[in-house]
């Protein structure tokens, strides 16, 4: 049986010839992301803003009366609401954030959700509240400080990891890799305006740990060759590795792609986030393994001599002295 | 390469085998099948989020302590200068409570070393800590304040009592294992797994319960409810279902009695009115009290007091003197029992509030395992087929390995007694489809070999060892991103953790020496010339 090659053998693509145009694409992206974040703001779910979030079911319609529902809801007071269709057609979610003088008491999303729930309950005998997240403003502000807290130590932790593993080189250009990664994943959020919340955080965070499986692969290859090819430029040393590992970049980032998107199409509406996200995230991060992680080496100034001992160079000197070499 | 000892085949079978054996229960009971009770059972919890149920968390206010303790000292204060008879007593004046500390000036300055010895005992404590300081200012004025450390034992102590007046509050609504755990430094977390109405528990455990009963000596205006205070009394506004709005009596600030010496309080009804009622009893001491002050005011209007609100104010007909009465107000039977179960467990030393809350309908939850199991179905079948149709017999043995490294993951989570939320069935699907890139690994390591010449048994000896360090490495920073993913988060997030930290382990488990053990097996059965890779 012929199996399947999806990257052919010996491929000689001059991934590094590029580096200037693509390392500046990347950091005008990671600049444009931070803009939309700063300018478009993330749209907060409950986790992070505060206020209440409700899922129901209209179990004896076939389409929720969104419209409707949208009137009701802002008829209690709080502001309007954001209501949206969630998995089904006859199913909603119904997000209330609250005004800043309102959520100042620490019981305000309680009560606001007994009312919403009441309201509903009241107007609708069909409907079936399916759960409720009630999140106070300082609960809400716990959460974002937390988030941010650790994703930075997650960075760190990592590419600390990949310092003692390789060299320093190595941790910077990874550091520098998962910075992108996050930045664009954040970007994306702000970009369509998904809902982003404690789930959204756990998809960065397990992008942190695998988008570097692809770097630490093309890492180990520039190590063996780096040892292997001691004259060898840096920038061919480079494209040689990342060629030589290209199949698998392109096949363990498949393999994760094929497990998620059923995930993302026939899965549980309330992990759409999460799973949207890591996807997401496996496009950016294997971009990063080879355009972010690898032409950052050639400029911070790897070579040989970085896994070669000390004892050799004063062992090639020693052997010159006898006249060996 | 091809000599595996016994022992180790025997090893890392039964590994296998165990693993495997541990996640039946759990499959048994996602796939609703029953499993037979005279096996062990370990079984993976279903999160709330799965299951269904609520998730609580409530919060104490530490000023809230700290001003209790204060009004505590007050008392103390007073009732030791007091002393048992006139010759004793010092007497004091101008004593206030702001700013956090309690203040007081001696009538006589020199009183000084003998008001100090009395109050000595009161700031001291029982534990090893200081709890208040002691300053003495302008020769005859004493300033209390507390200590930090003091008022952390107060809170701790607290927070204590509190989660055991819980405890009792929620063992009363007889739901299965609820879980009521301390959080940090003033919060208490709840959670209930299938429970019908969140509402109903949050008004059980939410509610203070302080009760007292005090002697009315009048109605109060509605100004004075607005206003809150009046000299010689102290306002207390009817509660709302009492239906009179605004309106509120004024009763005697000292000498009534608190809901602490009751000793059992069963919903009733009245055989006159019919309506649901709380029967009290009192303990001894209560009793005597409770007789002596009816006795001394018969005739009289007491107010029954609940959280600062008059639930009825009744005449007292004749004195009560067995220690058993009755609280009537405008209850339901619902509202009558909940009443009742927050008067046996006891009065919150403090009071609570609900800051955040996760409630789940058991449909929803139901859905989405099915979902997600589908989900986790399909992508596993399309993994599966791309290993193989890829690296042929070699994807064959990475798909049985990712398939015992699914259940494995299943039984060690069982074991460990792990929970199973929503995310972690996204941490399985994620598990899923990174646990074969060990395999990836080592295959395409295989084929690089072969191409440059190396011979069979070569080739797949060194595609192990050389493809192991980056599979090490890259599991490793999977590890530390996990980690801090656990200490990250509330409960739901927390299971996609455990599920992909405990599958990092079982993958390369699977994928290292299981896979290797059958190449291995097929390599010295057949000593190949060639592989289809």
């Amino acid at each position: 049986m012929k199996l399947l090659k999806l990257v052919p053998d010996d491929t000689n693509i001059k991934f590094l010839k590029w580096r200037v145009p693509f390392f500046v694409v990347s950091l005008l992206l990671i600049a444009a992301s931070w803009a939309l974040v700063m300018t478009k703001g993330l749209n907060y779910g409950v986790d992070f803003a505060g206020g209440l979030e409700v899922r129901a079911t209209f179990t004896e319609s076939s389409e929720a009366p969104i419209p409707q529902l949208r009137t009701d809801i802002e008829g209690l007071g709080y502001g309007s609401p954001v209501v949206q269709r969630f998995g089904e057609d006859n199913q909603v979610s119904i997000r209330v954030r609250l005004p800043d003088e309102v959520s100042a008491d620490k019981e305000a999303a309680q009560e606001a959700a007994t009312a919403v729930i009441e309201e509903l309950q009241g107007n609708y005998p069909d409907i079936r509240i399916d759960g409720n997240d009630n999140v106070s403003g300082k609960v809400s502000g716990e959460f974002r400080e937390d988030a941010v807290y650790a994703l930075i130590y997650a960075m760190l932790a990592v590419a600390l990891y990949i310092w003692i593993r390789f060299e320093w080189q190595f941790g910077v250009g990874a550091l520098f890799a998962l910075f992108h990664d996050v930045s664009l994943t954040l970007g994306m959020f702000a970009l369509f305006q998904l809902e982003f919340s404690l789930q959204i955080i756990a998809a960065i965070l397990a992008i942190i740990g695998y988008s570097l499986n692809d770097t630490i692969v093309v890492y180990d290859r520039i190590r063996e060759n780096l040892k292997k090819y001691r004259k060898m430029h840096l920038p061919d040393l480079l494209d040689l590795s990342v060629n030589e590992t290209l199949a698998r970049t392109v096949m363990t980032s498949l393999t994760l792609l094929v497990a998620l998107l059923p995930l993302l199409f026939f899965g549980p509406a309330s992990l759409f986030g999460l799973t949207a996200g890591i996807t997401f995230g496996l496009f950016v991060g294997t971009y990063s393994s080879v355009y972010m992680a690898s032409p950052l080496l050639v400029w911070m100034g790897v070579n040989s001599d970085s896994f070669v001992p000390e004892e050799t160079v004063a062992d090639r000197q020693e052997k010159k002295l006898r006249g060996e070499v | 390469m091809l000599e595996f000892p016994t022992w180790k085949k025997v090893m890392l079978w039964g590994i296998a085998v165990l693993g495997i054996l541990l996640a039946l229960p759990s499959l048994a009971s996602l796939s609703n099948q029953q499993w037979p009770d005279a096996l062990p059972e370990p079984t993976v919890n279903l999160g709330l989020d799965l299951a269904g149920g609520s998730h609580i968390l409530l919060e104490a206010e530490r000023e809230q302590v700290a001003a209790k303790r204060l009004e505590d000292m007050e008392e103390g204060v007073r009732s030791a200068l007091r002393g048992r008879d006139v010759a004793e007593r010092i007497r004091i004046g101008d004593v206030s409570t702001d700013d956090g500390q309690l203040s007081f000036l001696l009538n006589d300055a020199g009183d000084i070393d003998r008001a100090r010895a009395k109050i000595e005992g009161l700031i001291n404590g029982t534990g090893t800590v200081r709890e208040w300081d002691l300053q003495v200012v302008d020769g005859q004025r004493f300033v209390l304040s507390q200590t930090e450390a003091g008022l952390d034992n107060a809170v701790s102590s607290a927070m204590d009592a509190a989660l055991s007046v819980i405890n009792d509050r929620i063992d009363s609504l007889g739901t299965r294992e609820p879980t009521v755990i301390r959080q940090g430094d003033t919060r208490i977390v709840v959670q209930v797994p299938g429970l019908q109405d969140p509402e109903a528990l949050k008004e059980l455990i939410g509610k203070t319960a302080q009760l007292e009963f005090k002697r009315v000596l009048r109605d109060a205006t509605q100004a004075e409810v607005a206003r809150g205070f009046v000299a010689g009394g102290e306002v207390v506004p009817y509660s709302v279902e009492e239906g009179i709005p605004g309106g509120g009596v004024v009763v005697e600030r000292l000498g009534g009695i608190d809901g602490s010496t009751l000793t059992n309080a069963r919903q009733g009804v009245d055989p006159q009115t019919n309506e649901a009622v709380v029967n009290i009893a009192f303990n001894a001491e209560g009793s005597r009290r409770f007789a002596n002050l009816t006795t001394k005011y018969v005739g009289e209007r007491f107010a029954i007091i609940l959280d600062d609100q008059v639930i009825s104010a009744p005449v007292m007909r004749e004195p009560i003197l067995n220690g058993q009465s009755q609280i009537s107000g405008s209850f339901t039977v619902q509202t009558a029992n909940n009443l009742a179960i927050q008067l046996s467990s006891g009065a919150l030393p403090v009071d609570l509030s609900v800051v955040e809350e996760r409630t789940v309908g058991p449909d929803l939850g139901a859905d989405s395992i099915k979902q997600g199991l589908l989900a986790m179905g399909i992508g596993t079948l399309l993994v599966m087929l791309l290993m193989m149709i890829t690296y042929g017999r070699f994807g064959i043995y990475a798909t049985v390995a990712l398939v015992i490294n699914v259940l494995m993951l299943l039984g060690i989570m069982a074991l460990m007694n792990a929970t199973l939320t929503l995310p972690g069935i996204a941490g399985f699907v994620l598990t899923i489809g990174a646990a074969v890139d060990a395999n990836v690994l080592i295959n395409e390591r295989i084929r690089e070999e072969r191409k440059r010449g190396r011979r069979v048994i070569a080739a797949v000896e060194n595609g192990y060892k050389e493809a192991s360090r980056a599979i090490y490495d890259a599991n490793i920073t999977n590890f530390i991103a996990g980690v801090l993913l656990f200490s990250f988060g509330s409960g739901p997030i927390k299971g996609f953790a455990v599920v992909l930290v405990v599958g990092l382990f079982t993958s390369v488990f699977t994928a290292l020496p299981l896979t290797r053990m059958w190449v291995a097996n097929w390599l010295r059965k057949t000593r190949p010339s060639d592989i289809n890779l």
